[in-house]
Parts: structure tokens; sequence; C-alpha cells
């Protein structure tokens, strides 16, 4: 059937050599340009990148995974595993893997072929095809192992380089992704004849539906049908009619381009919506994508099937493809694959091909079906229409490079003897291998799947317990269009029964259609070749091959899930969608068993690959995690603060003045509040109010101090174990009442502090009369510290005499200053004279600012969390986190003294007395001094004795804390070491690695003011 | 997602939730006579169950507090919640 000059013939057709002239869901008026690889071609709204490419006859897409064979299109949907293409914007807007058969067409669309250099046609790494002897399953474990220094240095780059599909983006996405939760009673994945008439059900329950599909139209199969008749109209038409029907149901939500890819428990299911991928001008207000968490009552899975490929040597030239994705190209996108075709056929899906490429045009060398006696409407409609068939043949071979040529074709007896092979010219091999139902998403959910051996095909099975959903259509096994049509209507009604619905109509859909065919053949089809030398692919993106399972079979890997890692096959980014089944076809025939004998492999969300953007939403950048900014935020950032995270604190790290390091600002930081006056932002304190009739009790229980006899108006320092007995938090506790105690924490422990007590409290000591309250956000704290802290605060406050003897250290009071309530502590984490003054954030600016003001005087200077460290450095004080890891006892850092030893009982008491917890060889906390007298040491560093010893050497601990210390004029350093106290005066070496070491003498981690004269200077 | 059903609130999702580990294990009123084996087997052992496992949750985005839930960890099925201090129902 040659093409005749027509007078309306469009541009398109002209350019595009295989574009039908008429028919399909394309816009032939409304010519696209596009590039492939820098070459521009032509197509029409309403392609794909696969349909456009097809168009001009362009087959060869991509090459393989691991040999870089020539691969072209073999599906045209989610299933394709080897035209896997990169479409790119711009550098930040770069999408690698995408199916070509998925890629809706836009004008001006750039797309590049992958895992080829330098070129598709030419491609270097095709020299793998001619070793491949070489590559046999497994083949990584087996080579890359000996020696062991070539791992990383050696076999992964070179490993990394040669495989690989396409290449990450080299900008930032500047797009936005979104998610959002939406609820709903019956939720429907996939929009074919089942899912239609299963929304069309559940819609009439008035209760909310949600209508998706992964394609850019809804339809599925309807969208290639161009003969069945429903309801007395074309498929088509029946088509249109529905979509409006259920367009006019306010409760209906109807989503294409939305990929259901995870199901999760409780009926959690996660789609994700290509808003803009297919437009050539995004609107910048639209989201990219949007990801939607629905919560649905029921769930009806109506996701259609996946056609099989046939196992045969050399089935993977390009021009080798599905029948049914013929069929689509033909009917759907206007477009002929090939000129003459073959069809494979173990099912009547390769005769409705052949009738469709027929009736477009394309001349059918043969209809090859493996079955001696095949039966069905194609097959009836296939005779009818003269087109050549020959039953009992199986294809012995291809040839071809870039495209199909040729297909051996030979007779195969009951016996599987194969004779009488012959060659028949082809540019277009179809296989038509039988159905395998998309079951994907039910798997997902945890529920069975069932071997249905009418069918050769895993059904669904027992639905999860925690989970409610039901499978219609050619998902569920129940093949053709009327079962999906009526399976489809039955499964949304029942599933809006169960969501509570009532009202549900029955409907009948009487439709002409193609008989339903559930014939197929799986494993490896006979041939008369040495089956040493022919390869036939399985897995098409990973490059496994019949021979790869043998040999896994014969090395002994039985499991699928075994033989499926060995050799790589279904673990590509297709999830092994074509390939899963002929695995377990040729798995079973290897080991002489059955399919449900060997057993299936799990399915894992995605079910499509999905990006990462999808799942970040909006959690990027700034919005990556919360951000906490203290009162006084601003004030220091006027001052050139430079900050740095503390959880999600942004806290005042130093503040450098003009040409100042860090170093050099420490210093001067550090030596203006040990000579006058310091003033520091320490509101990212937690805060906890402990109050109630038990509140002292609770303390006593939670925390390893006596709390009894801590009289009101004073405070105490708190050391708070796990239950195991390691140090867990710390912080100064103030007592406001007999019954409220103001706790502080450390700045990242607030929040488990606070679960923590509220976990004894709640489930351990429910007895207790006790209230916990986080008060951290409503407590700004500023400290003033050094010797002239008295002198700057006491104008500004009211009602607490801050005379020493009236409000001596670790002494409280609640009061006012600058007119605001305060909580005012005497308390010091520099060793010098020191304030902490809690006001209200709202409060803490003004408060701060009054105090600075009047600081000036004296030149008062603001402090970082730097020289807040090196200052309680040089005063031995622990920070939990830094001189504990959760391994550290209170007597590993000297806090002993801090234990009620009167006390029955604390958290984590009984874990003290265990025998490795007061072993005398634990790991103490030391002060040490670089015996050079200038070397800041590495903290992290390991200690050892002989630096000299043979590796592995014996290491007695590790530097904790290390400093410049501007008070003292030499570096200091806290750290832990075995028996550390016993070792006073000792000499030990601490590792710097790739300079040998640095001899440190182990002192007393009090560095300064040992006897505390600096804390009640005057 | 677990949609987690608190005793106090009702049905709320997983979001809201901390988990706190397995449930019914007391804490010793008493310590102190406990055999180092017996206090180790407090501190550390739990089961892993493949199958019915009574566990705890916080609901801490919530009312805060501290409940048991009963959950199929094979299924994730949920089989019972109830509050702290109760007695895990008897039919599961
Ligand atoms: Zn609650």
């Amino acid at each position: 059937m040659p093409d005749s000059l027509a007078p309306n013939l469009s541009v398109a057709a002209v350019n595009e050599p295989f574009r039908t002239r008429s028919g399909g869901r394309i816009d032939r008026a409304k010519p696209l340009s596009f590039s492939f690889d820098g070459q521009t071609y032509s197509g029409v709204a309403g392609d794909t990148l696969a349909s456009a490419l097809l168009a001009h006859g362009v087959h060869l897409m991509g090459r393989s995974f691991k040999y870089h064979r020539p691969r072209g299109v073999m599906t045209a949907g989610s299933d394709e595993p080897n035209a896997l293409v990169t479409v790119s914007r711009d550098a930040g807007r770069t999408a690698p893997n995408l199916r070509a058969t998925q890629v809706e067409l836009y004008e001006g669309l750039s797309a590049i072929s992958q895992n080829r250099f330098p070129s598709l046609q030419f491609d270097v790494g095709g020299i793998n095809d001619h070793f491949a002897a070489l590559l046999p399953a497994g083949f990584y474990y087996k080579t890359f192992m000996w020696p062991r220094s070539f791992w990383d240095r050696v076999y992964e780059p070179v490993i990394r380089a040669s495989a690989g599909l396409g290449k990450v983006p080299t900008a930032p996405d500047p797009d936005r992704y979104l998610q959002r939760n939406a609820h709903c009673e019956v939720l429907v994945i996939g929009a074919g004849p089942a899912g239609l008439t299963a929304a069309l059900a559940a819609a009439e329950s008035g209760l909310r539906v949600i209508l998706c599909d992964e394609q850019s139209e809804l339809g599925g199969s309807l969208l290639a049908d161009t003969t069945s008749m429903i309801a007395g109209k074309p498929a088509r038409v029946w088509l249109t009619e529905t979509l409006a029907e259920l367009a006019t149901f306010s409760n209906v939500t109807l989503l294409p381009r939305t990929t259901g890819f995870g199901y999760y428990p409780h009926n959690h299911v996660g789609l994700v919506e290509r808003v803009t991928d297919h437009l050539a001008s995004p609107d910048s207000a639209q989201p990219r994508e949007r990801m939607w968490q629905v919560r649905a009552k029921e769930v009806v899975l109506a996701t259609g099937a996946f056609e099989r490929p046939l196992t045969f040597p050399e089935n993977d030239r390009p021009g080798i493809m599905l029948a049914d994705a013929a069929t689509t190209f033909v009917n759907r996108y206007g477009v002929k694959p090939g000129k003459r075709a073959v069809i494979a056929a173990a099912n009547d899906s390769g005769y409705r091909a052949a009738l469709a490429l027929a009736e477009a045009g394309v001349e059918i060398a043969m209809i090859a079906d493996l079955r001696r006696n095949p039966s069905g409407s194609g097959y009836d409609a296939a005779r009818r229409a003269g087109l050549s068939i020959e039953t009992g043949k199986t294809i012995a071979g291809t040839s071809g490079k870039m495209r199909v040529d040729g297909a051996s074709i030979a007779s195969v007896g009951e016996d599987g003897k194969v004779w009488n092979t012959q060659d028949i010219g082809c540019d277009l091999l179809l296989m038509a291998g039988g159905w395998t139902p998309t079951l994907h998403l039910y798997s997902q959910s945890l529920s069975k799947l069932k071997w249905d051996d009418a069918i050769q095909a895993y059904v669904p099975g027992a639905v999860a317990a925690s989970q409610a959903l039901r499978a219609a259509g050619a998902a569920s096994g129940a093949y053709g269009l009327d079962a999906a049509l009526s399976t489809g209507f039955k499964a949304g009604a029942e599933a809006a029964v169960a969501a509570g619905g009532d009202g549900v109509t029955t409907r009948v859909f009487v439709t002409i259609s193609a008989e339903a065919d559930a014939s197929t053949f799986l494993g490896a089809m006979p041939h008369n070749r040495d089956a040493n030398r022919v390869r036939a692919f399985v897995d098409f993106q990973n490059d496994s091959t019949a021979k790869d399972l043998k040999l896994a079979v014969r090395e002994g890997f039985r499991s699928v899930e075994h033989a499926k890692r060995y050799t790589t096959t279904g673990m590509a980014t297709d999830q092994g969608k074509t390939s899963n089944m002929p695995m377990l076809g040729v798995m079973a025939q290897a080991q002489g068993k059955t399919i449900p004998e060997i057993g299936f492999t799990t399915f894992r969300p995605p079910f499509t690959p999905t990006t990462f953007g999808n799942f970040a939403g909006a959690a990027r950048g700034d919005l990556f995690d919360p951000i906490r900014r203290t009162a006084i935020h601003h004030w220091a950032e006027g001052q050139g603060a430079v900050f740095e995270d503390v959880g999600q604190w942004k806290r005042a790290r130093y503040f450098p003045r003009q040409g100042e390091d860090m170093h050099a600002a420490v210093a001067r930081e550090c030596k203006a509040v040990r000579s006058a006056l310091g003033i520091f932002d320490a509101s990212t304190l937690g805060k906890i109010e402990v109050v109630g009739p038990d509140a002292a009790e609770f303390m006593n229980r939670m925390y390893i101090n006596p709390w009894t006899k801590l009289g009101v108006g004073r405070c105490r320092y708190g050391v708070m174990l796990r239950e195991d007995g390691f140090v867990y938090d710390d912080g100064v506790v103030g007592r406001i009442a007999e019954d409220r105690f103001h706790v502080t924490t450390t700045t990242g422990g607030a929040a488990s502090v606070l679960n923590m007590m509220e976990d004894y409290l709640q489930t351990e000591w429910p007895g207790l009369n006790v209230w916990l309250t986080s008060a951290t956000e409503q407590w700004a704290v500023i400290a003033l510290q050094g010797p002239k802290a008295r002198e700057v605060l006491a104008p500004f406050v009211e009602g607490i005499d801050l005379s020493p003897a009236a409000f001596p250290h670790m002494a409280i009071a609640e009061g006012r200053i600058c007119g605001v309530k305060t909580r005012l502590f005497r308390v010091s984490f520099t060793g010098e004279l020191g304030f902490e003054i809690n006001v209200p954030p709202s409060a803490a600016r003004r408060v701060w600012e009054a105090l600075y003001a009047e600081g000036r005087k004296h030149s008062i200077t603001p402090y970082g969390t730097e020289t807040m460290h090196v200052l309680r450095a040089e005063k031995g004080f622990i920070i939990v986190g830094q001189e504990t890891d959760g391994t550290a006892t209170p007597d590993d850092v000297g806090l002993t003294w801090a234990i009620g030893k009167a006390k029955k009982d604390f958290v984590g008491k009984r874990s003290l007395a265990r025998p490795g917890m007061t072993d005398p060889k634990r790991k103490q906390l030391v002060g040490l001094l670089s015996v050079d007298n200038r070397t800041v040491l590495e903290e992290g560093a390991q200690i050892v004795a002989d630096p000299k010893q043979p590796k592995p050497m014996t290491v007695l601990g590790h530097v904790t804390s290390s400093y410049m210390s501007a008070a003292l004029g030499h570096p200091i350093a806290l750290a832990l070491v075995e028996a550390g106290r016993s070792r006073m005066g000792e000499t030990l070496q601490v590792l710097v690695p790739g300079k040998g070491s640095v001899a440190v003498k182990l002192v007393s981690p009090v560095f300064y003011d040992a006897e505390g004269a600096s804390l009640d200077a005057v | 997602m677990l949609i987690i059903p608190c005793p106090h609130c009702g049905p709320r999702p997983e979001l809201e939730f901390r988990y706190g580990g397995q449930a019914h294990i007391a804490r010793p009123v008493d310590p102190s006579p406990l055999s180092d084996e017996e206090w180790a087997s407090f501190l550390y052992s739990r089961d892993n169950e493949r199958g019915i496992h009574a566990e705890r949750w916080r609901h801490i985005h919530g009312c805060a507090r501290f409940f048991n839930v009963v959950r199929d960890t094979t299924t994730d099925q949920i089989l019972a919640s109830y509050k702290t201090g109760e007695f895990r129902p008897e039919a599961v």
C-alpha cells in the first residue's frame, strides 16, 4: 500500500518518511523541531521522542550497559529497557536515563544518547562486545578481587568510568518540586479500560476518587485501539465520552502524567505528577513535579500488563521490538516502525500487530509462530487477510549491526529439535511472547502474588493485612477488553462499598473486540546453534543473557534472589519489567523445575526511576532544615560575626575585626573576658521547667547530683546519665522555689533530654506529681563575664541585691532588668565573675544593647562560641559530646564529686557498679601540654607511648579539645588517656599523620586559676 | 507511613510520633540487688520479633504522651493500641 500523493499532504509527512498519512492521536498540523545527538529532526504534537525518531527511521537510540551493543527502542512505554536518553534544557535542567518512549516531544527538545563514546554509531566501548566471552556472569566479583590495594584506586574508577548510564547534571536544579497530601476513598491507578470503569463506578457512589495514569493521556490500551467497539461506538469515541463523563463529577480528580511509584503501609501511595516536563516554555509559577502523598481508603490497581519479549539468539538488535509496541506506534503515533516485518509470535498479539502494520503499508514477510496450532481472533483475521503465517517456528538468530536486517527462522519439533533454518530479510522483527500482569505496586504493598498456571503468570493473591486494595483488568490476569471493562467496574464498585459508599449501579459494557489470549512461551527458545557462542538477552538493560543465567545455575545459584544479584538480571533502572518472567523461565528450564518452584523476586519502589527533586520537595537550600536564630542574631550579624551551625541553631562563633583571622579574634576576645568584660549570647541553651510537689525527688532520680538540700535561690551543676551509666547531658540547674527548678541543658540536647525525662515520668514513675515544660524559647540568655560584670550590670537591675554576700557564685534570683522580668543566674563557664541574664526574647535585644552601651566604658567585647570553648577548656570544664562520646562515665571525665553518694538510686547508678565501669585502666580526662610549648594539637589525634612501635599500635587515648591559650601564652589540650590520672607528669606522644608525632606532658585538666580566685574578683 | 492510633487522640500519621522501643520492659524498682547479668539483660536484651510485637510510641507532635502499640512487624498491621500502664490486650 504505497503512499499516494494526496493534496493535503502535510509538511511533516514529507520530512518523516515513516509517518502514516492519517490516523493516530497526533496532530500533523503542528510540526515540532527537536534534536537528538545534535542532529535536528521534525516531529508532530502528540509524539514521544521515540515515535518521532521512528518517524525518521531512527531505531538506534542507545548502547547497552555492559557490552555497549547498539540498541533500539523495544517498547512504547515505561517498560523500555534500551532507549534511555538524557533530556537537557540547560546545565541544571538535565535529566538522565529517561525512557524515550515516555518523553513527550516539545518544540526545541534536546536529547542525547548515553553510554557511548564518541558517538552512538561508533562507540569505543563496543569493543567489550568482542570480549563478551571474558565478561561472564559474576565477572566483577570474579575479576576485581586482588590485590586489595587496587580496589579503590584502580578497579573502581575503571569500572565506574566504563559502566554507567547517563551523567549527573553539572549545575544545581533551579526548578521547584512540590509535595502535597491528598485523601480519598478510592484511588485508581491506571486509566486504561479497567481503570476508567473502576473510576466511573466509584464516582457514582459520591466518594472522593483519584484516577491517575503515567501517560500523557488517559486511556491506556484504548489509545492505540482502532478496531474495538464499546457500547456500539468505536473505542476512541467511547474513551472521549467516558473522560467527559468523569470530568462532570466534582468528586473525581483526574491526573494524567502521574505515576504511582510506591505503595507504602496503611494504603499510603506515592504518586509523582510531571507538571511541566512536556512543555516547551514551562510557566515558572508551576512546579516541575508534584508529589502526591495519597492516603486512600481503598485502592484499585488497573495497571495493565507488559508484553513479554522472547529469548532467542541476538534478540537485541535495533529494529527488534515488542509486537504491541509496534501496534501502538502505528495506531497511536502514526509511525511505521519499519518497511518489512517478521513477527515471532507465541501470542495472538503478534497477529494483531501484523494486521495493524499491514494496514499501514508495512510488508509482512512472515509471522513465525512458535505454536503448532495457534488460534485466536487475530490469527483468524491474519489468515483471512492472506498474511504469510508459519507455525512451529523458532528464531535461531538475527543479523544486522546498527539495525536488524534478517532473521533466521527454523522449524522446531515437539521434541525441541530444530532444523531447516531459513534466512529472511527484514528491518523489523516483532516479539509477541505473551503477557505479564503489572503487579509491582501490588507486590510493594506486601500483598501476595500467586501463580496462575492457566495464564502462566503471577496474579494477585492474598491482600496484606494492613492494606486495602484490589486489582482489575489485565493486572488481575483478566485479559481482553471485555474483561477489563467489567472487572474494572466491579472493582470500582466493590472498592466504593468497602470505603463506605453505597448506591453503586451496575453497568454492562458490550464490546466487539479481539479475543483475550494468554498464550506464552517462557524460557530460552530452541535453536540449533552452539549454545556457548550465542547470546539471547534476558535483561536488555543490564546485558544479562540466558547463557549467564544457566552459568549461574551451574555454579550453584539456585535461589532466584541470588542468581538475580549474581547476574544483575532485573536490577537495572527498569526494575526487570521486561526481564523478570523470562529470567524465571530460563532458570526453571535450567533447573528442570516449574516457575512457581523457582519463586520470584521482590518488587521495590519506585516503579519507574523517580527524581530526587520529587522526594526532596521544598526541603533544599535554606528550607532543608529549620534554621533557629536567637533574639541577638541580627545584632551579631551587624557586628560582622562569623556564625556556625549548632544543631539547627546559628551561633556566633567569633567577631573578627578588620584584618583579623579567627585566631587573632579569639585571642582578643579571650583577653577581654579575663581582663575586663565579655558579652555572650547563650540563648540556645536548652531550658526545662521542672515543677511540682515531687520536683526535687524527680530531679534526684534523673540526675547524679543530690537536689533535696539545694536551697531556693541556689544553683548546682547537674549531670545526667543514660541508664547504661554514660554521661548524657549536663547543665546548671537553679532552684526557683521549693517545687520549681530551672534546668538548663546543652544546646543540642534540649529536645532529647526532655524526651528522656518525659519517658521516665510517664512510664516509670507516673506517681510523681511533676510537670515538665520546655522553656528554651521563653528565655533568651545574655552572659556577662569578666571582672567588670557586676559593675556594668548593677545599674539596670531592680529587686536583686547583687553584692557578693547576698548574691554569691551559683545564686539565682528573680527580679527585673531594664523594666522586664529576669531570672538572673550568677554562674561562670569561663572562670571569671559571671552572670547569665535570662529575659523574655522580645526584650533581649534591648537589654543586650543597654548592657553593651554601658559596658563600652570598660571595652566590653562580644565573644562567640570559639572563645567560650577556649575559656572553659582553660578551666578544665568538659563539653558533653566533645570530652564525652557516649562511652564516658562521670568518673572518666572527673565528675565523681557531683554524684549524690547517699542516693539509693538514680538513672545510670546501677550501671556504674558494673565491672567494666570501675576498671582503673579506663580512659580518664587529663590535660596535655606540648613539650615544645608551641604545637597546637589536632583534635581527635591518637596518643601512644612509643610512635615507633609496630602497627597496629597500642593506642592509649585521644585528644578531645585543643586550643591556643591567650591567657597562658601556650597551647593547651584536653584528652582521654588510659589510666590518665595515674600518669600525671608522664610524657606521651600524639601522632600527627604523615609527620611523626608530638611529645606531650600529662597535667591536670585545670590550666587556669585552679583555686577559683577570679570568680570573686571585684 | 503508618497510621498510628493514639489512645488519647485517635488515628494520626506516623510523622507525628517517635518510636520508643519494646514495650513492657519495666525498670526495676530497686536496681541495686540485681546481678550484673540481670541488669545487663534489662539494659540491652530486646526481642527482635518477626511478627507480633508490643512496642512504645510517643505522640511527640501531638499530646506528647507515651503509649503502647501491638504491631505485626511483617505486615505493619496494628492490632491494638493502649495507654501506658495498661496490660497488653489478651487477644493480641
Ligand atoms: Zn496523642
